[in-house]
């Protein structure tokens, strides 16, 4: 199957600088992926040039089959794009722009009005339809964003850090909102910073750091490449570290770290019983066991070597 | 070409709606110009006198219309820019609806509020004394002539707007609205300037819309001595000419490069 989005050696220059130097990827139709990476790093310029905002100056992007380059309008009919701020016109009504935004996808009036209802009903807006956006919450303003990006039904949705500023709650209706459209066969390009998200809805991941991808995988993929699980003991007393070091090293077999009242080691997940029933044999106090997976955080300052 | 057009007209409909929803808008493009027509009317219009003799109400109207088509350039600036801050225009760009709407629709928009303007300031001259002299062809012609050059400074407002994203950038526009609506023969007769005050005056694109629309109202003050105040009714429709040729291929270059 060909890939909804694809881009190969895409680039982009301001100036001196390269906002995306060699930036290579492949987005398989009805998955999402995740393109992480900090502040600065071409997430927005990538989604810019490949929703035909940006022109870029080398390298080729296909979307939904389409040339950004060359066939910029038929891209624009087959894309929704949510960018980073709510952008809706604030003295109109929900329903109102979702109308306006509609015809404007050339729906025809009527079939604009019935899709902006079904819109409001869907993200949980109907109630408030009628007030104007100026009225309204981060989240609800987010998610009439996300509403007007589905008014012709895309193929390619690009969500441009989408949850970014949401409290908890909204952040969770809108992962249930992508979550729904990825199972209904859109194809989505979601930048985000937030770890969690991109470990929560990406089927693969992405990592930007200047101007080109990094690394690529499965969620679960990126943090085995971190290598195996490890088992974490928070001990009460730090008089006991030793001891405690000493106990994990005989069962685990690898190298303890403490640091502070906590001490890991590399380990099986089936040791962990091992542990417990040593630390209770030893009648060592301890505040804390568990085995732990690598965050994609470690896999993230791993790979950029920000913090090592 | 029919997309041009309906999406175009989409977008003068959402300017409606927001007019509807916000009618106090409307007051504010509109109490302005009335107070400055109160205040020069009844303040400082006793010690202003008409070279030729007339009624300086008369005199004053013109000026009035005309500088209220001129002050608009901020409120067409102040919502392109609005639109860029907020992404409305990256959505606008990322929707495969026809480009010159955003233009098209922008320019009714502000035609529509400038109509309404307009229809106010000449039910507000009628009451201080203000009459139109010339026949009804004339009146057409001279308010043609003010929608012709608020037409251009929507296109200089729309291409100063997408210039910046600063809105700090549209406060500098306002300020600097006053001294092109001032240095003009709007409030007073060039005349009475230094010399070659009065002729950056008569040159003012603005200063030959305000004569023409003297003359074609039949209106005081209108007969000049220079070049430019003599031809002022052709120079009335040259100069919005020359500015929507200048305005209308930068805008467009500026529309589609935005971002780049």
């Amino acid at each position: 199957m060909t890939p909804q989005i694809h881009a190969e050696g895409l680039r982009k220059r301001y100036g001196d600088a390269y906002a995306l130097d060699g930036f290579d990827l492949s987005v398989p139709a009805g998955t999402l992926c995740g393109l992480l990476g900090p502040n600065g790093a071409g997430k927005t310029t990538a989604v810019r040039v490949l929703s035909t905002l940006l022109r870029h100056d080398g390298g080729v992007a296909r979307v939904a089959g389409f040339d950004v380059a060359t066939e910029p309008a038929k891209v624009r009919s087959a894309i929704g794009l949510v960018g980073q701020q709510a952008a809706v016109d604030e003295i109109l009504s929900g329903r109102q722009n979702l109308i306006l935004f509609g015809r404007l996808h050339h729906l025809g009036r009527a079939e604009a009005t019935r899709r902006a209802d079904d819109l409001l009903e869907r993200f949980d807006l109907a109630d408030t339809g009628s007030k104007p956006v100026s009225a309204y919450s981060g989240g609800m303003r987010r998610r009439l964003d996300l509403a007007a990006s589905l008014l012709a039904a895309p193929q390619v949705l690009f969500l441009d850090e989408p949850t970014t500023g949401l409290d908890p709650r909204s952040r969770l209706e809108v992962w249930r909102a992508v979550r729904s459209l990825v199972a209904d066969g859109t194809t989505v390009l979601l930048t985000t910073q937030y770890l969690e998200e991109a470990d929560r809805l990406a089927d693969r991941i992405s990592l930007v750091e200047h101007g080109r991808v990094i690394a690529e995988g499965s969620p679960a993929e990126l943090k085995g490449s971190l290598g195996a699980t490890r088992i974490e003991l928070v001990l009460t007393d730090p008089d006991a570290l030793g001891s405690a070091a000493g106990l994990l090293a005989r069962v685990t077999g690898a190298e303890p770290v403490t640091e502070e009242l906590r001490v890991s080691a590399a380990a099986e997940p089936s040791m962990l019983a091992d542990v417990v029933r040593e630390l209770a044999a030893a009648e060592l106090s301890f505040a804390d066991v568990a085995l732990r997976h690598p965050t994609l955080d470690e896999v993230f300052l791993e790979l950029t070597g920000v913090a090592r | 070409m029919r997309w041009a057009i309906e999406d175009g007209w989409t977008l003068t409909q959402r300017y409606l709606a927001q007019l509807a929803r916000r009618p106090a808008r409307l007051v504010g493009v509109v109490a302005f110009p009335i107070l400055m027509v109160l205040i020069f009317a009844y303040l400082l219009g006793g010690g202003m006198s008409v070279p030729g003799g007339g009624s300086y109400r008369e005199f004053l109207m013109p000026g009035m219309f005309a500088m209220t088509m001129a002050f608009g350039l901020s409120g067409t600036m102040i919502a392109v820019v609005d639109d860029t801050g907020k992404g409305v225009t990256d959505r606008f760009r990322s929707l495969p609806m026809a480009p010159s709407a955003v233009f098209t629709g922008r320019v009714a928009a502000d035609l529509v509020n400038a109509a309404l303007a307009l229809a106010v300031l000449i039910g507000c001259g009628l009451a201080v004394g203000w009459r139109p002299h010339g026949s009804l062809g004339e009146t057409l012609a001279a308010l043609g002539l003010l929608l012709l050059l608020r037409t251009a400074l929507v296109w200089a407002g729309i291409y100063l707007g997408l210039l910046t994203s600063d809105p700090s950038m549209v406060s500098l526009a306002q300020t600097l609205e006053f001294p092109f609506g001032f240095l003009s023969g709007a409030f007073v007769a060039t005349s009475t300037m230094p010399a070659w005050l009065g002729t950056v005056a008569e040159w003012n694109p603005l200063s030959s819309t305000v004569t023409a629309t003297r003359v074609l109202f039949g209106n005081p003050g209108a007969a000049g001595t220079s070049w430019v105040s003599s031809h002022a009714v052709p120079m009335a429709v040259v100069w919005p000419l020359v500015l929507l040729a200048v305005f209308v291929p930068l805008s467009v270059r500026r529309y589609g490069r935005l971002g780049n």
